[in-house]
């Protein structure tokens, strides 16, 4: 094993593949600065479940061989890119960081990371989460807590912490994470990285295991605005085992991202949301952030557009009715009978509660009780029903405000990255904090969090975060990437 | 923290849930849905009077897919991950009737 000096873990995926096309790195090397630095650094960070180096080597080894023969996937074979743990892998584990699927190994791959491979990327360990992803820190793991990198007294955010820590850590140059409420862009911004949620349907959701079926979805956490594009061009599109999936596919996005430039942001008109700028709780240095970076936007020539979304301080009530009772049912499945940790018990019944109670987290057992409470007999309309009645009116504020803007302009959190403890011993005050993220799964927008500043006074990292319409994927990366030009290079961990 | 005006019976949702809960849980456990959903409860001040239910964020109706016989993975893979399999070819499951002899 040669020793690595070039940082390639640490570098975005479009420089890998400048490096692996024209014969500067080796796809073994990229590998081996992978695993040199979770051994260096993954101790502290705690992003890994698991990773398994020798496979790793051989996969690396069999793309080298693959280009060497002229034989390449593609541009990108041979780049590592993370797994979240709710992602399936062929052969892996997937353990949703529940101690219920502990021994669970996956027969098959999530379509997403079919289509990785299909490219020649190579899905790169089992990254922590929030147990199930119902969490806004990862503290809700059962086998680990994940650390910022930025600062290892506090969370990396989640419920994809994992995904996130690992890139902003220099660990892997990019990760697959998953988005019910906000689980990619408010890791990514409390770590400094760029976490793209996609419109519902645009990545299909085989093998992403079930948390809320009509919010989830996958998507990319990566360095750059470009490397989103580039992971989006390779997983998403129509797919058969995912009825909910959008059906055609079109590798749009990298080109939209190369056409951006300085013009982009000329006359773009950025929809500014009256309700999420005077919201409560917005700590000064976000606000500060936010402010900063509205008054570059508009000073290279975008167009800033008050508008209203009225119904904003509904969307967590909304949310944590529909998210919970789509959540029990999806998890009614976990009873330890055709897969998982079984508990030994007199009888059938008996087996399903000893092996749920012994095999669910807290948090996930608190959602699960919600879940049946908002959906038993006497309470479903009041609180179901109602609740979907109210999805509609933010779907349609989201619809109004597009007749007046191009995209809309948002926090992403209204704090940076908390510290470990901070908030976990109070679920309603975690809940409240994804304020700015969960209308847009609930309307079926896309949205991104590109890093944007840090704060003042904690010195951590914030994102902002631009929505724009379902499917307007191309248009968003578009208007980031000439944001990120903007910007400039952001400060590394 | 005000007083919640909703008292949820925890014990009777861990049932239908079939979930056992730690008796020392309960209290929090009861203290924390019920502040959960003395916020939720702020949705009953909107009038939705006429207004669609939102089931779903995708834009598709009626997917259908050929009515082709499939057998994608081979039993064997399929048992793998089974806590207790029986013969090689059936998932072992504790008795289903309580009280009667097995075996």
């Amino acid at each position: 094993m040669s020793t690595t000096k070039e940082n390639w873990a640490g570098r975005p995926i479009a420089e890998l593949a400048r490096a692996l096309n024209s014969g500067a790195a080796s796809a073994s090397e990229l590998m081996a600065s992978v695993l040199d630095n979770i051994a260096a650094r993954d101790g502290a960070i705690k992003a890994f479940l698991e990773i398994d180096a020798e496979k790793l080597r051989k996969l690396a080894a069999e793309a080298d061989a693959r280009r060497a023969a002229g034989k390449a996937l593609s541009p990108y074979d041979g780049i590592p890119v993370g797994i979240k743990d709710c992602i399936a892998t062929e052969g892996e584990r997937l353990s949703c960081a529940s101690k219920i699927l502990k021994t669970v190994v996956s027969p098959y791959d999530a379509t997403a990371v079919a289509r990785l491979k299909a490219k020649g990327f190579i899905p790169t360990g089992r990254l922590n989460m929030d147990e199930f992803a119902m969490g806004s820190s990862c503290e809700n793991s059962a086998y680990q807590k994940t650390a910022n990198p930025w600062d290892t007294e506090r969370v990396p955010g989640g419920s994809s912490g994992g995904s996130a820590a690992a890139v902003a850590g220099e660990l892997v140059p990019a990760a697959l994470g998953s988005d019910t409420g906000g689980s990619i862009r408010q890791p990514a911004s409390f770590c400094g990285v760029v976490g793209l949620k996609p419109t519902y349907g645009r990545v299909s959701r085989f093998g992403l295991v079930a948390f809320a079926s009509s919010l989830d979805q996958i998507g990319p956490m990566t360095h750059t605005v470009e490397d989103a594009a580039i992971l989006l061009d390779a997983i998403h599109g129509g797919d058969e085992k995912d009825s909910t999936s959008l059906p055609g596919r079109k590798e749009e996005f990298l080109d939209a991202v190369k056409s951006a430039g300085a013009e982009t942001l000329k006359g773009l008109r950025l929809g500014v949301p009256n309700e999420y700028f005077h919201a409560e709780g917005m700590s000064a240095e976000v606000r500060e952030v936010m402010d900063a970076t509205l008054d570059a936007l508009k000073k290279a020539g975008a167009e800033p557009v008050e508008i209203s979304l009225p119904h904003t301080k509904y969307a967590v009530a909304v949310y944590y009715i529909i998210a919970t009772a789509e959540a029990s049912a999806n998890l009614a499945r976990f009873d330890g009978i055709r897969y998982g940790v079984r508990q030994e018990a007199k009888d059938l019944v008996s087996g399903y509660f000893a092996s749920r109670g012994a095999g669910f987290g807290d948090e996930v057992k608190r959602r699960i009780l919600l879940g049946t409470y908002v959906l038993s007999s006497g309470y479903y309309d009041a609180y179901y029903l109602r609740a979907q009645k109210v999805r509609t009116l933010i779907r349609k504020d989201f619809e109004e405000a597009f007749k007046r803007c191009d995209l809309l302009v948002t926090p992403v959190a209204p704090n940076v990255a908390f510290k470990f403890g901070e908030k976990s011993h109070d679920p309603l005050a975690m809940y409240l904090s994804d304020i700015f993220t969960i209308a847009l799964n609930l309307a079926g927008n896309c949205g991104i969090s590109v890093p944007a500043g840090l704060g003042r006074e904690s010195g951590m990292p914030v994102g902002v975060q631009l929505i724009a319409p379902a499917l307007g994927e191309a248009g968003l990366l578009k208007a980031a990437r000439a944001y990120e030009l903007l910007r400039g290079p952001f400060p590394k961990k | 923290m005000t007083e919640p005006k909703n008292r949820i019976d925890v014990r009777y949702v861990a049932e239908l849930a079939r979930i056992e809960i730690a008796p020392e849980a309960f209290a929090k456990l009861e203290r924390d849905m019920e502040n959960i959903v003395g916020y939720i409860e702020q949705l009953s001040e909107l009038d939705v009077t006429g207004i669609e239910p939102t089931a779903h964020a995708s834009m598709l109706v009626n997917v259908e897919r050929d009515d082709v016989a499939k057998t994608p993975y081979p039993r064997e893979v399929m048992l793998k991950n089974a806590p207790a399999v029986l013969n090689g070819e059936t998932i072992k499951v504790p008795q289903v009737l309580p009280g009667e002899g097995m075996n």
